[in-house]
């Protein structure tokens, strides 16, 4: 064993019956921020545990990048306090980064450099013993597969060889928390599962806690906790299968000729309220494959398509912000052009 | 002994591979830390110049272009003035001063680069202080910038100027002086700067009138009144006048040609010597890095 690694924990008095410790990684309380008149984040409070897999779900422009850009102090917050790792983000600024990784969503590699290259300039910047930059490179380069292609530069990788290699990078110092914002977006299928075996690897090998943020509902899945974001709050915080049940009902979408009638029917025989999800009527039902012959028998309008599901975290946000991610992507489409539009006429970013 | 490594074993991760997790942690911030910073951003733009080739010639083509065609494309106009005195001589200290300027702003344009390719992202985040990343910037591009000198310094013979060991010892400084000078000039600069297309315009809006008013193709005495001013204001008069006397102070040529090329510049009539014109350049230098370091530590 090379001098000075220390594969102790450091704080074993403090660690819980699942070798984690108790206190919390981030606690964050009525946090805001305001871009001149646009409310970005408009209070909101959680806490993370430590070693947790926390995801932060919402639509683009509903607040988690500058949610995570406070909590990395890369923005000051407006009003209300943030700690993360025990460190006060606007006080104890440099105690913050020493001791977080941060995962861009945009890239932030120099491709000049090669892979190797960038990993020791991180090393360098962060001031991580010259005799373990070494064996922590190998290690992590390892573990994203870049290994072989460590003298290539930059310039050459494809996008996901490229975020795997910023997550490696950001692992570099061993930061106690990983902030990954949107990590797999925009990665071909193969890549994104790829990327969260590496996740669900650090979990297990490392002593970290995870805070990503994600619009895919089915990686939200493999979170410990998340929290639904929309319009700069909290909207819900719970366990993914606490979120599903209490949903509580299956889900049914049909495809009819004319949905006015249909919505109309079914509030007026069956005392159901439904409204238009992606082009489908869409509603909840206790017991989904009993109610669907009723449903055909009864409702007095053709059904083209019948579609029943269990619940899912689309279901959840759905019954949380009585709109799908999509539908809510496409409206927020517009917003967001307008204060990308101010922050470029702004200047200062 | 090793409760990860024990506890890794307990639950093997999914695709379990057999390297041992390395723990590392990060030292409080101090000097040290400071200049190893300093150290890695100052090699990155090293390793940057290594990687470029087409940069270390595309930024001489515009010097060489003046010394070698301009001046014995003029030798024969300028036969008269010149007491015998090779044309290419007399424009050689001016020249190189101009070939270290184009590198060094080149180099900080750099960080308007890193800025629209989101690496600025990764130093800003990095638990040292902003002016490390400065200073770093501005010796790298300094660095660079000498390197290209060293090129010109090896043409010297080429135009008459001899090979003497003290003479390119101190030219090799005054350079360096100036690589400097002009890096964190073009720092400065590009900090304010946020798309590569407006830091061209602005460069170009500001290094073609400094390098024409400077003295480098002509002599800084006998100029129309206005000229005059305009000469004294621009600080890189104060680079090219130093080297010159240099130069001519190891030429075998005769005192009239001397006086002619070599007049020096003078406020009111005193003729400044070339240390405190090297001590301005050093000045400013440092005022632009100050400054530069200030605006750097504002911007979030």
């Amino acid at each position: 064993m090379p001098d000075g690694v220390t594969y102790e924990h450091g704080m074993g008095a403090n660690l819980d019956g699942n070798g984690h410790d108790p206190r919390p990684a981030i606690v964050v309380r009525g946090l805001v921020k305001n871009f001149d008149e646009v409310r970005a984040v408009r209070g909101v409070d959680f806490e993370v545990g430590t070693g947790e897999v926390f995801g932060f779900l919402g639509p683009n422009g509903a607040g988690k990048t500058t949610t995570i850009n406070m909590l990395c102090t890369l923005a000051k917050p407006t009003a209300g306090s943030a700690s993360v790792a025990g460190h006060d983000v606007v006080k104890d600024r440099d105690e913050v980064r020493r001791n977080i990784g941060l995962v861009f969503q945009d890239p932030t590699l120099d491709g000049y450099l090669t892979a190797e290259q960038n990993l020791r300039l991180h090393a360098e910047l962060y001031g991580v013993q010259s005799d373990l930059v070494d064996p922590r490179m190998e290690q992590l380069l390892t573990m994203v597969g870049l290994w072989d292609r460590k003298d290539s530069p930059v310039a050459t990788f494809s996008g996901g060889m490229r975020r795997r290699l910023e997550i490696a990078r950001g692992l570099m110092h061993s930061p106690r928390v990983l902030f990954l914002d949107e990590p797999t977006i925009g990665l071909d299928p193969q890549t994104r599962r790829l990327i969260w075996n590496y996740i669900r690897e650090l979990k297990v090998r490392e002593e970290i806690t995870i805070f990503m943020t994600t619009h895919y509902m089915d990686e939200a899945e493999w979170c410990d906790r998340i929290a639904i974001m929309d319009h700069g709050q909290i909207v819900a915080l719970d366990r993914p299968d606490a979120l599903k049940e209490r949903v509580g009902t299956d889900r049914v979408s049909i495809h009819t000729d004319d949905n006015e009638v249909a919505i109309a029917a079914l509030a007026e025989r069956f005392g159901v309220e439904a409204r238009v999800a992606d082009g489908a009527v869409a509603f909840g039902v206790p017991a989904g494959e009993e109610f669907v012959p009723r449903l055909f028998a009864e409702l007095g309008v053709p059904i083209r398509a019948v579609n029943v599901s269990r619940p899912t975290l689309d279901d959840v946000f759905m019954s949380y912000t009585g709109t799908t991610i999509r539908d809510a992507e496409e409206d927020q489409a517009k917003h967001r052009n307008r204060v990308m539009m101010q922050m470029m006429t702004g200047g200062r970013r | 002994m090793s409760t990860t490594a024990d506890r890794a074993q307990a639950t093997p991760p999914p695709s379990a591979p057999t390297t041992p997790v390395v723990r590392v942690s990060v030292p409080k911030r101090s000097m040290a830390s400071e200049l190893r910073a300093i150290r890695i951003v100052w090699k990155r733009e090293l390793i940057r110049y290594r990687s470029d080739r087409l940069r270390m010639i595309t930024t001489l083509v515009q010097p060489l272009l003046f010394l070698f065609v301009l001046g014995s494309g003029l030798q024969h106009l300028a036969a008269a003035g010149t007491h015998g005195v090779n044309l290419k001589t007399f424009l050689y200290p001016g020249i190189l001063c101009i070939a270290v300027m184009f590198t060094a702003m080149f180099s900080a344009a750099s960080i308007v680069w890193d800025r629209e390719f989101g690496f600025l992202r990764e130093m800003m985040v990095a638990p040292v202080r902003r002016s490390s990343i400065v200073i770093g910037k501005c010796f790298g591009g300094a660095t660079v910038a000498c390197i290209q000198g060293v090129i010109v310094i090896c043409l010297a013979g080429l135009v008459d100027v001899p090979y003497d060991p003290l003479l390119i010892l101190g030219i090799f400084a005054l350079q360096m002086l100036l690589a400097f000078s002009i890096t964190a000039f073009g720092v400065m600069i590009a900090i304010r700067i946020k798309q590569m297309q407006s830091f061209m315009g602005v460069m170009q809006m500001i290094i073609t009138p400094m390098f024409f008013i400077s003295g480098a193709l002509f002599t800084a005495a006998g100029l129309p009144v206005w000229l005059t001013i305009l000469n004294r204001i621009d600080p890189l008069t104060y680079a090219v006048d130093p080297m010159r006397k240099l130069v001519f102070s190891h030429l075998s040529i005769s005192p009239a040609a001397k006086h002619a090329l070599d007049p020096g510049v003078t406020w009111w009539g005193w003729h400044l010597p070339g240390l405190l014109e090297a001590g301005i350049v050093l000045a400013l230098g440092l005022l632009m890095l100050g400054i530069a370091i200030w605006e750097f530590s504002g911007t979030e």
